[in-house]
């Protein structure tokens, strides 16, 4: 290819493919792009060989001479194409709008979270009444793989964390010859507040995720809408038999957690020189039965909320393979936040009401 | 005498002891619309699946254009992809992106064609299957047809000297089908484009093959080869001939249902 700055006159060769169309492409709608185009050498031409005729053609308005009948032909079916229009430009919204705009979307999440809540509980309230209803077999499980499968991970989280809390605060406490008191420190931490979240936060992580996944992918192969013209209601079928899972599954997994949390705790102070009959007294003096039930208890609410969300999020996934990634992420980061806040507003509750 | 465009040789497909395809062999000529035909179940999709490289025959080999995609190096077998294009049975466009990002994807990998350009070449393929208004959309957002027109134009973004079409007329009406026909038979006359088709839907076998391969999932090869016509009424096998005629193929010969 030659172009003449001169005369304006641009020489095709033989052949017009993608290579060397990207190197001349600044010629079409620059400001010194050609008026005339000697065509009569060119026999062959790919798609970008023709984009850049075109553009010549159209937009740059350039003379195509000599064209073979062949490539006019493969020309002709673009006659009628409209030009480019202009990269979409993103608009400069103000501030204002911007908030506006994340308003209604948290109004909009939240009146979905209240829907669901309350179609939840009518189904949940019916499978009560009618036990029959719920699908006994896929809550199992769905338990044994939110639960049973789950006593690796949970098991070594709370572990390690004891073991790092009796460490960390031993040698604190030792400065002050209290040294006894980190079971009390690792106990009630544990019991009360760390084990229920970690299991929590690992149940998000492990079921929560994979129930948004399961659901998501259902809802992108139109599965979910084949079960509802089956008549089958997709919270009956889907939601409730996990969120039962949840139910039941965290509390068992919390209490197994804390044991183990408490042990890790236990095993440092051995290797610091405690008999396990000091610790085991100086841990039943320090804990009472309403810091056990208080864990318990909001692991209950947390495996509802984990499991509830999970769900949700499965539901409201979009169209297409990025939406399932994208209601995953929402129901482990939600999961999250919910549960830090709900612990924020037990602990709240439990200091008024003095547990 | 011009080569073939595909060469298979005495393909054997299997997975694992299953065997699906054996000693297979037949050419596809440069510039033909070439159809593979067969009862569900035969083997059609594995076939194409080796055809294109997704699974590598037990024994035999297949060529495209002279070169062998699963002996081939890295570097051969990069060439080699640029010259086929495949729309698959479900279309598989990419659901995250609009139907322009779709056909610019692969421009963006392989070319360095400026970005202007790439989306003008989009365009121009899209405006070939008559889908240039709906550039911006997203897959979801146009119909089953329309999927499948946007499927052929991302085939077409490197300008493929070989399209593969699975099934395209699987779940389309009629009207749709016959417009997806003229599509074939104008992009084969117009751009020289040899078209491999996994099919069996008669009415468009008829439209635009010129030549077809029937396989057979009892005898795992090729039980016919030739213009549909022709086979439809001198092929000696009636197996084939019932299939061509949409009959049981006990049915009792000579009379028409």
């Amino acid at each position: 290819m030659e172009f003449n700055r001169k005369t304006g006159c641009l020489t095709l060769d033989e052949t017009l493919e993608a290579a060397e169309v990207s190197r001349r492409w600044s010629l079409v709608g620059g400001g010194k792009s050609p008026r005339e185009v000697n065509a009569a050498a060119l026999r062959t031409c790919d798609g970008a060989g023709l984009a850049f005729l075109w553009s010549l053609r159209g937009p740059a308005g350039a003379r195509l001479d000599g064209l073979r009948p062949e490539i006019a032909a493969l020309l002709r079916p673009f006659d009628s194409l409209p030009e480019c229009p202009a990269e979409p430009v993103e608009h400069d919204r103000s501030l204002l709008v911007h908030i506006g705009h994340a308003t209604v979307q948290i109004l909009a999440d939240t009146r979905a979270q209240i829907e669901f809540i309350g179609e939840f509980t009518s189904t949940a309230l019916a499978c009560c009444a009618k036990p029959r209803l719920v699908r006994w077999t896929d809550m199992w499980l769905v338990a044994q793989r939110a639960g049973v499968d789950a006593l690796v991970v949970a098991g070594m989280v709370s572990f390690l964390t004891g073991m790092i809390m009796a460490f960390q605060s031993a040698i604190p406490l030792r400065q002050f010859g209290v040294d006894i008191f980190v079971v009390n420190l690792v106990a009630l931490a544990l019991l009360r507040e760390l084990g229920p979240i970690m299991t929590a936060v690992v149940l998000a992580g492990r079921s929560g995720s994979a129930f948004a996944a399961e659901i998501g992918t259902m809802k992108v192969n139109q599965e979910i809408d084949a079960l509802v013209t089956m008549g089958i209601d997709p919270m009956r079928f889907l939601v409730v038999p996990r969120v039962l899972a949840g139910f039941l599954v965290t509390p068992v997994l919390t209490i197994y957690s804390n044991a183990l949390g408490v042990g890790g705790g236990f095993l440092v102070m051995m290797g610091l020189g405690f008999p396990f009959m000091a610790l085991w007294n100086q841990l039943v003096s320090a804990v009472a039965m309403s810091d056990v039930m208080t864990g318990i208890i909001k692991s209950l609410v947390f495996g509802v909320l984990v499991a509830g969300v999970g769900c949700l999020r499965g539901l409201q996934t979009g169209a297409g393979a990025s939406a399932v990634g994208v209601s995953t992420t929402r129901a482990v980061v939600s999961s999250i936040f919910l549960i830090v806040t709900v612990d924020a507003v037990f602990a709240a509750i439990f200091y008024a009401i003095q547990w | 005498m011009v080569s073939p465009i595909i060469e298979v040789r005495n393909l054997t497909a299997a997975y694992g002891d299953a065997v699906i395809l054996e000693n297979v062999s037949f050419d596809v000529r440069r510039g033909e619309v070439f159809v593979i035909l067969g009862g569900s179940g035969c083997g059609k999709s594995t076939l194409m699946k080796h055809l294109i490289g997704l699974l590598s025959p037990a024994r035999g080999k297949v060529l495209i254009d002279g070169g062998d995609i699963h002996t081939a190096t890295r570097a051969e077998r990069e060439v080699l992809l640029k010259k086929f294009g495949v729309m698959y049975q479900g279309g598989a466009l990419f659901g995250s992106m609009t139907l322009e990002e779709n056909v610019t994807l692969a421009m963006e990998e392989f070319t360095r064609l400026p970005p202007a350009a790439r989306r003008l070449v989009a365009r121009m393929k899209l405006a070939l299957v008559g889908l240039e208004r709906f550039s911006e959309h997203f897959p979801s957002e146009v119909s089953g047809g329309m999927q499948k027109r946007a499927a052929i134009a991302r085939a077409m973004a490197l300008d493929p000297a070989v399209l593969f079409l699975d099934e395209p007329s699987a779940g389309l009406d009629p009207v749709t089908s016959a417009g997806l026909d003229e599509l074939i038979l104008s992009l084969n006359k117009n751009l020289g484009v040899t078209f491999v088709i996994v099919s069996h839907e008669l009415a468009s076998i008829y439209a635009v093959a010129d030549r077809v391969i029937m396989l057979d999932g009892k005898t795992k090869g090729i039980i016919a080869e030739g213009v549909p016509a022709d086979l439809r009424d001198n092929c000696p096998d009636p197996f084939v001939r019932a299939f061509f005629y949409r009959r049981a193929p006990d049915a009792p010969s000579g009379g028409m249902p």
